[in-house]
């Protein structure tokens, strides 16, 4: 084909992808039913991948789709189906705009070495240690931390103006949402990946795409067997080059004739911008040249020797490492001079245990950015160094509601496993610990009983204590950990009541139920 | 007209207006309808919730007694739960959708509900079927989850409580009508008008901190109250209130009580729960606070068996 039809059609249709996108991670008031979410990141690479390792079903077989599309069309995945991707190409434009100069590209030797020693980097840490650089390199995830700590702010800023406004029409229609920031600290990442990623597409295109993503990479190398490509028709080409100069991956040589596939992301711009229609997007068979192996052979070896002998050196250094990290994964968090002597984080429902959820998660986000309590927060050091950035649960911020199950239902990984409100309620991710010396009714003598009045399961309840007053017990059985109590504490700095994270999520027992004394009455007791 | 006169002159005009404007809340207030009803107080037993209303509200001789056409009227149910109807943990809806209906034919120009709930409020709104309820009543049903829709008030007779954040629909409206229902509760034995109070501010916690029960009787200290309390007794927690866990916790009383007097509202409800009202602490700060009875004999009370 040869039509601008590919190129319109490559724009509207990443165009609602990015959309979709947004308003998932936008989605503060779960409006979208998780099957759409679900549906949406299904074909997400890398979280497709991580589900279908963890779950071994076909269910989770979304990046088995995107290998197919890739041997068939290339690397239609990063025009098509990658929200930051997608979201580049709009840098891009944007950079365009600010500067001519920035929007012509040309031809640019590909940056094999540091690609692939990143690509083989990553696979090699999450085969032998962790996910580390997968949580930190893939596209989906970086996307999600994007629309995390900068998008949704954006969002509930406009939502709190619009509903401002309408509050002035005594319109209730919308909702005002506090704007609360994370840890500082958990910015870091973010932040600089949206220079490097922002800065790299508004001056470079998809630079970012072929030198760092290791998913761009992955699948460059399989579209180099892929059937249907962009291809010159020499014959009419004059060689004007303005093929190469609007090509975003800076990959058509058009004095040779060549196009490098592995970086080509199918935006088809080329073909819509050729005059002569010399380029066109088909079947390879039916193509006048090939791409050729280039001299890649002879200058390769030394780069070989040296991607493969450091990437052993890392793989070694890291997996004696790993092993002694084992150990210190779980972070006994604070000292015993503090109040709440807490052994263990909380980590969200669904979770398994600690060690499982921390080798799974992503840290894209969507859990952090759908809870509609605000209670998951990124972990700094909570779990350790792999665990930087995923959620944990924050019970200063807010309190796991009994009701709901919406992080487990759409987390794209399998970190956290769906769970069936009824199993959600009677799962322990953690046990409460009543610290009487810090609690209202011991120190001031007056009736508090926040604690015991949020409890959903009544784990916590009152008992007689001094004069007319009643102080909380609790039973650790029948607590699932949700936080409601340490969050309606009203004791300061610390709690009197809190909820110490289970390592390995159990089963709690249901509470028990009991027939009461009072009855129906048959007249005014006044 | 020069134009510094036409500047002059319209400056002075937007300071009358404005004024006018700003005037307008203290004519409300004085012209808030003092209450005539027949009885102090309406109880009422073997109906629906509805019905039981639409009875009751006519012997205290109907709900133009306190609404006045073109009046601005908040009605505040207890929606602090998410959890559904059956089980009680909030304020019947049928009962809250019959009050504002009743609201709009004594003329009411808008209703407003909202409640500061302890659950996720969108839950809570939703799932307790006060929201569809009271939208399907005409009323406005309005958030309360944020700071931003409180505002701080003084109340200088207060003994712990001397300042509160209360929701501004709390001040911006003529009538203020509270729907609680009765429960039990973990901490202060009971819950029904008073401790209704603590859906309409910002910081519960401080009452948690600061003595529970001086600061329930401390708000009542508070200008703005309500001209009629409804106390729903239908369906009744009788333990591990309030928020409950089974069924189990229930005892359907099919009962409801209207006063205009909040403290013997108390008192009759703590004696629905089987408790002495001498042993509620609020109550009793109340009592002596002045600002109701719990004297109930004194009362001229209307007891009606469905």
């Amino acid at each position: 084909m040869t039509s601008s039809f590919l190129r319109k059609f490559r724009i509207l249709f990443s165009t609602i992808v990015l959309i979709c996108f947004i308003c998932v991670f936008a989605d503060f008031r779960a409006v979208i039913p998780e099957k759409y979410v679900d549906f949406l990141l299904y074909l997400q690479f890398v979280p497709s991948a991580l589900k279908y390792i963890n779950l071994m079903t076909m269910l989770a077989g979304g990046f088995l789709i995107v290998l197919m599309l890739t041997l068939l069309t290339g690397r239609t995945y990063c025009s098509f189906l990658c929200p930051l991707g997608i979201g580049q190409d709009y840098f891009s434009r944007m950079g365009e705009r600010v500067k001519r100069k920035f929007g012509r590209y040309g031809y640019k030797k590909p940056h094999t070495l540091i690609r692939y020693t990143l690509l083989a980097l990553t696979l090699g840490t999450a085969v032998f240690w962790g996910l580390y650089l997968v949580t930190l390199l893939d596209p989906y995830s970086i996307f999600g931390r994007f629309m995390t700590y900068f998008g949704k702010p954006i969002i509930l800023l406009v939502n709190n103006f619009l509903t401002w406004v309408l509050g002035k029409f005594d319109v209730y229609t919308l909702h005002h949402v506090d704007i609360r920031a994370f840890n500082p600290l958990s910015y870091a990442v973010p932040t600089v990946f949206l220079l490097l990623v922002g800065i790299m597409s508004f001056v470079k295109g998809r630079l970012y795409c072929n030198m760092i993503c290791p998913v761009g990479t992955f699948l460059g190398l399989i579209s180099k067997v892929s059937i249907f490509r962009v291809k010159f028709k020499e014959s009419k080409c004059t060689r004007c080059g303005r093929c190469s100069l609007r090509c975003k991956s800076s990959c058509i040589d058009f004095l040779n004739y060549n196009i490098d596939v592995s970086r080509c992301v199918n935006c088809f711009n080329c073909i819509d911008v050729c005059p002569e229609k010399a380029l066109s997007y088909g079947f390879i068979a039916s193509g006048e040249k090939v791409e050729k192996p280039e001299k890649a052979e002879k200058t390769d070896k030394g780069r070989r020797k040296f991607v493969a002998g450091s990437l052993l050196m890392f793989l070694g250094i890291s997996h004696g490492a790993g092993g002694q990290e084992k150990k210190g994964t779980v972070v006994p968090a604070k000292a015993s001079s503090v109040k709440e002597p807490r052994t263990y984080p909380v980590c969200p429902p669904g979770a398994g245990s600690f060690e499982e959820f921390t080798e799974k998660c992503t840290a894209c986000s969507l859990c952090i950015n759908a809870c509609p309590n605000d209670v998951l927060q990124p972990a700094i050091k909570q779990y350790g160094i792999s665990g930087f950035m995923q959620p944990v649960m924050d019970y200063h911020r807010g309190f796991c509601a009994f009701n709901c199950t919406r992080c487990t239902e759409i987390c794209p990984t399998n970190a956290l496993k769906p769970l069936l409100l009824e199993a959600k309620k009677l799962t322990q991710i953690g046990k409460v610990v009543f610290i009487k010396d810090n609690c209202i009714v011991k120190t001031e003598k007056t009736a508090c009983g926040a604690c015991s009045e949020s409890c959903p399961t009544k784990a916590v309840y009152m008992v007689p204590y001094e004069d007319n007053l009643v102080i909380p017990e609790t039973n650790q059985d029948i607590c699932i950990g949700c936080g409601h109590c340490e969050y309606a504490c009203p004791v300061t700095p610390y709690k009197a009541i809190f909820v110490d994270g289970n390592p390995v999520h159990v089963a709690a027992t249901k509470p028990e139920i009991k027939e009461t004394e009072i009855t129906t009455p048959e007249e005014f007791p006044f | 007209m020069r134009r510094r006169d036409f500047f002059r002159k319209s400056v002075g005009a937007g300071i009358a207006a404005g004024a006018a404007l700003s005037f307008g809340r203290y004519n409300k207030l004085l012209g808030a309808p003092a209450s005539h009803a027949k009885y102090d107080m309406v109880a009422l037993m073997g109906g629906e919730p509805a019905a039981m209303f639409d009875l009751g509200i006519q012997e205290l001789g109907g709900m133009g007694m306190f609404v006045t056409k073109g009046q601005k009227v908040l009605v505040k149910p207890n929606i602090g739960w998410d959890v559904v109807p059956e089980l009680a943990a909030n304020t019947n809806p049928d009962l809250v959708k019959r009050i504002i209906e009743h609201c709009f034919r004594a003329g009411a120009k808008d209703v407003y509900v909202f409640d500061h709930t302890c659950d996720n409020w969108i839950n809570a709104y939703r799932n307790s079927g006060i929201e569809r309820a009271a939208k399907a009543g005409g009323a406005k049903v309005v958030p309360a989850n944020t700071e931003n829709y409180y505002q701080e008030i003084e109340i200088p007779t207060a003994v712990k409580l001397k300042k509160a954040k209360v929701h501004e629909l709390v001040l911006t409206t003529d009538v203020f009508i509270n729907v609680p229902i009765l429960k039990d509760h973990n901490s202060t034995r009971m819950t029904a008008c008073l401790k209704n109070m603590m859906g309409v501010v910002w910081d519960r916690g401080y009452w948690h901190a600061n003595d529970l029960h001086q600061c329930i009787a401390d708000y009542a200290m508070f200008e703005k109250k309500p001209i009629l309390n409804v106390v729903d007794c239908y369906n009744v927690m009788v333990k591990h209130g309030p928020q409950g866990i089974s069924k189990e916790d229930l005892v359907l009383m099919k009962s409801q009580i209207l006063t205009t007097d909040w403290v013997a509202g108390d008192t009759a409800a703590a004696r629905m729960l089987n408790l002495d009202p001498q042993q509620i602490d609020y109550i009793q700060i109340a009592y002596k606070m002045g600002l109701g009875t719990t004297n109930l004999d004194s009362l001229n009370i209307r007891r009606i068996k469905m």
